[in-house]
């Protein structure tokens, strides 16, 4: 499927344009190495069928698990990233948005959908790892904006499924002020008393992290997530020590107060269900 | 005087003029003509250095080692300063200050990232680089601005909040995170400028404002160049490029609508006339409070949230494009 398919909103099944890999296709887990089929590992959510491993999946994997039969309505389509500060490091920016794009079949590193979720409608922006990291540019700042006023404007529950190494450098300032951006937009949804999940997923790092991420009215998180602020390298650097054990994984951030739980993947549909029951 | 290396030339010139001064003081020569026209290649070479800074350039004078700090400034643009300590939850950050002042008999509650002035105090502010709790003292300082309808002016110089294991397990993320959510709500004038480092969540933790201003010799960044250098070209030793690249200037942000206005700053740096620097800020301080005062705090707050809902910059995708298969 084509980026330029998406072009119009229009009702997706996410599975319909998926290619389906072979049932005998392996998958070898990254932790415990032991192989599965491709097809036993979806059937178990995504994880590792032997050590229940949340293997990092994209926002269309998320859709179909969590909106009913796997329908949703696509929304803001029609926004591209823009090389404007012309920024080259090792690669120029726009080649990078290219490959991205190539590579992906996504526009930009969130996508966000309106859809229902056992039976209650639900705004959710997910964040794909597999576009320049997750990394939030001012497409992602600018959706998440659009994603907070139409859910002020149709009085919907929003959640956001952060999985983001921070803010993109290539955008500079403007990456930066779109945590600005974002929050500001958060705190006007507030307001309104619509409430906000934010739903943390390996990794949430950096300047998503410390905006939108951390903002929920509920924030949970997937088991064994990285979550910090600084990369774990970055403090290690600064610090000239190792990282203790379980450092900046979800248990930890759950044991120092700033999640509401951590919820399994498989139980994750259910769970979002009973907190819409709340609101 | 501390001379950078871009500085070279001017420090040989200097010591130049030092040596003819000593001559002169030995009384057997009149040097006064030879002094004058030493001073006016001074002059002369000063303006031609600093009237084409690069972006590296701009970044080592932000972190001039005489560059003015927080303090200094609300010292002496403030006629009274009452300093106000801790987050009220576990301790006083020493990488933030903050307080009540008197600004030419107007209330502000004043916040500002604050770098040491010799290698004890240094290590004593953190480098300026603020923990959970200094976020979290600017938080409370500023709700009690709110409350007492008086105006914020924030003051920032930072290379990052710190990277360390009490500050994650404290919650930097989530104290940089609930500073944006309640400062862009907040129902007083906030004025931010940055008087020397303005890197990344560090420094907008307490950045959100009405009104954003640069100093010129400053800059503000999603990174500092020698991260990204070390991140995006993998190696330390592309700062200078990661400078250009970031467009992090007071003249790129100024041109990108990032900020509302660059402070001049006296020629040569802030640190070779702090007190007129002060005065600069001082003015500009109040102009912007007394702009911002006009507004209803209806229209403050949505004219503020407004302001950051147009940040960004993309391309949207052409309609007549139709699908393919
Ligand atoms: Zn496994």
């Amino acid at each position: 499927m084509g980026w330029f398919k998406r072009l119009k909103d229009g009702i997706i099944t996410s599975t319909k344009d998926k290619k389906e890999a072979p049932d005998g296709l392996w998958y070898k887990c990254e932790r415990c190495k032991e192989a599965s089929t491709q097809k036993e590992v979806k059937e178990n959510f995504h994880k590792c069928p032997k050590c229940n491993y949340h293997i990092r999946i994209g926002s269309h994997d998320y859709f179909e698990l969590l909106y009913d039969n796997g329908k949703f309505f696509e929304l803001f389509t029609d926004l591209l990233a823009e090389d404007f500060l012309e920024f080259t490091d090792l690669k120029p920016y726009d080649q990078r948005l290219e490959k991205a794009r190539e590579k992906t079949n996504l526009d930009d590193a969130i996508t966000v959908g309106i859809g229902k979720v056992a039976k209650k409608p639900l705004v959710i922006a997910a964040m794909d790892f597999t576009f320049i990291g997750g990394s939030m540019g001012s497409v992602v700042g600018e959706k998440i904006a659009l994603a907070i006023d139409y859910c002020i404007d149709n009085k919907t529950p929003f959640m956001i499924i952060s999985k983001s190494g921070g803010a993109r450098m290539m955008e500079s300032a403007f990456s930066l002020m779109q945590m600005a951006k974002t929050s500001a937009k958060l705190s006007q949804l507030a307001k309104k008393r619509i409430p906000y999940f934010s739903f943390l997923t390996d990794p949430t790092t950096g300047g998503v992290t410390a905006s939108f991420a951390m903002l929920g009215d509920i924030n949970f998180a997937e088991p064994e997530a990285l979550i910090g602020f600084a990369g774990p390298r970055v403090i290690k650097e600064t610090i000239k020590r190792d990282l203790p054990e379980g450092f900046q994984t979800s248990e930890f951030l759950m044991e120092h107060g700033f999640l509401d739980f951590i919820v399994d993947r498989q139980d994750l549909k259910a769970k979002i269900a009973e907190l819409l029951c709340f609101f | 005087m501390v001379f950078l290396d871009f500085e070279k030339p001017l420090e040989n010139l200097y010591n130049q003029l030092d040596k003819i001064k000593q001559v002169g003081e030995q009384g057997d020569i009149d040097v006064s003509e030879s002094i004058q026209e030493l001073e006016k290649k001074i002059s002369n070479l000063r303006k031609e250095i600093y009237s084409n800074l690069s972006g590296w350039q701009k970044v080592q004078l932000s972190r001039h080692p005489e560059r003015p700090y927080s303090l200094f400034y609300i010292r002496t643009i403030f006629k009274q300063f009452v300093e106000l300590h801790g987050d009220r939850c576990f301790k006083d950050d020493k990488a933030i200050v903050g307080g009540l002042a008197n600004l030419d008999g107007n209330t502000v509650v004043v916040i500002g990232h604050q770098k040491g002035v010799n290698t004890k105090m240094r290590q004593y502010r953190n480098f300026g680089m603020a923990n959970p709790e200094g976020y979290r003292k600017a938080l409370r300082l500023m709700k009690m601005a709110e409350r007492f309808n008086y105006p914020i002016v924030c003051l920032i110089d930072t290379p990052g909040a710190y990277p360390g294991i009490e500050a994650e397990e404290r919650g930097q993320a989530e104290a940089i995170a609930r500073n944006l959510f309640e400062m862009a709500q907040l129902t007083v004038p906030i004025v931010c400028t940055v008087i020397g480092e303005g890197a990344s969540g560090g420094a907008i933790g307490i950045g959100l404002g009405d009104r954003v201003y640069m100093m010129e010799n400053t800059w503000y960044s999603v990174i500092s160049p020698e991260s990204c250098s070390s991140i995006l070209w993998r190696s330390w030793d592309y700062k200078e490029q990661a400078a250009e690249a970031l467009k992090l200037t007071p003249e790129h942000m100024f041109d990108f609508g990032l900020i509302d206005g660059i402070l001049k700053e006296p020629l040569g740096g802030a640190h070779t006339a702090p007190e007129e620097m002060a005065k600069i800020l001082k003015r500009n301080i109040k102009k912007a409070i007394s702009e911002l005062s006009e507004l209803s705090p209806e229209d403050l707050v949505d004219a503020r949230i407004n302001k950051y809902r147009a940040m960004g910059n993309f391309a949207r995708k052409k309609t007549t494009v139709t699908q393919s298969k």
